[in-house]
């Protein structure tokens, strides 16, 4: 199964896109409780986001941000039907990619 | 005779042709992304090293055209949902920063033509801090701030 959640809405013009990822993102700051060693870094670094062949968003992830992450934007230009694509990218090199129809 | 040399041919050509794919699909794209990523801005300690190495410089300019949306009181560091919005014509980027984490710069977020300044997002934070938005637009910088208060990190668990 996909490990990413997309929907995206258009009304009036502009289309609102919500994602959700699995994702552990883990900061390498946190310790495994019962071994004591530190759990390594484990952590999504860029998203991207494409409307026909164009980024209409580009995120830049540092380790902070929340396990399983999610984001939401807005973009103009977008028709009901139209394909949005979604990939992301972690700092181990796992990636993975999703598609929506814009409704 | 001519038979073998043309299994050899063939043999050749596929190997290179896997070759060439497996550095197309292994090698090329880690460090592409790696290229892009701003190591230096996301591994600064300091919300102003953070934003010379991402943006070349840390001249911010208070702007109430930036709105931050985030809790008063998180009662979890680990999941705090911030929003910001920003009016603020041509914005290229949202970048979102937690003052006091001990690698302030969270998030950047890189709008495209028709992207409207809007993101969402949800982040961890350490302890109470201020959470700073920043908007690039037209080579400058422009901020905002909001204090959130802690009560459980969300760093180092």
């Amino acid at each position: 199964m996909s490990s990413i959640k997309i929907r995206a809405k258009e009304e009036g013009g502009v289309t609102t896109v919500k994602a959700l990822v699995k994702h552990p993102m883990e900061t390498g700051q946190r310790k495994d409780k019962k071994t004591g060693k530190l759990i390594p870094a484990h952590f999504i670094q860029e998203v991207t986001c494409e409307h026909s062949g164009n980024a209409v968003m580009t995120a830049l992830w540092g380790a902070a941000v929340s396990k399983n992450p999610y984001l939401s934007f807005k973009f103009k230009g977008a028709s009901k039907g139209d394909t949005l694509k979604l990939n992301w990218v972690d700092n181990k090199g796992e990636k993975d990619s999703a598609e929506t129809q814009v409704s | 005779m001519i038979n073998m040399k043309r299994r050899t041919f063939l043999k050749g050509s596929v190997a290179a042709g896997a070759v060439s794919a497996a550095v197309g699909a292994g090698l090329l794209t880690p460090r592409m992304v790696l290229a892009a990523w701003p190591t230096a801005a996301f591994e600064a300690k300091s919300v102003d090293s953070a934003l010379d190495a991402l943006s070349g410089s840390h001249a911010l300019e208070g702007s109430d055209k930036i709105s931050i949306r985030a809790p008063d009181i998180a009662e979890n560091g680990a999941v705090v949902p911030v929003s910001v919005t920003t009016s603020i014509d041509g914005a290229e980027s949202i970048s979102i920063l937690a003052e006091k984490n001990a690698a302030p710069m969270t998030a950047s977020f890189i709008l495209g033509a028709g992207t409207e300044g809007f993101v969402s997002t949800r982040i961890k934070m350490g302890k109470t801090s201020s959470i700073i938005a920043v908007v690039k637009a037209d080579g400058k910088l422009y901020s905002t701030g909001k204090e959130v208060k802690v009560t459980i990190g969300g760093c180092g668990g």
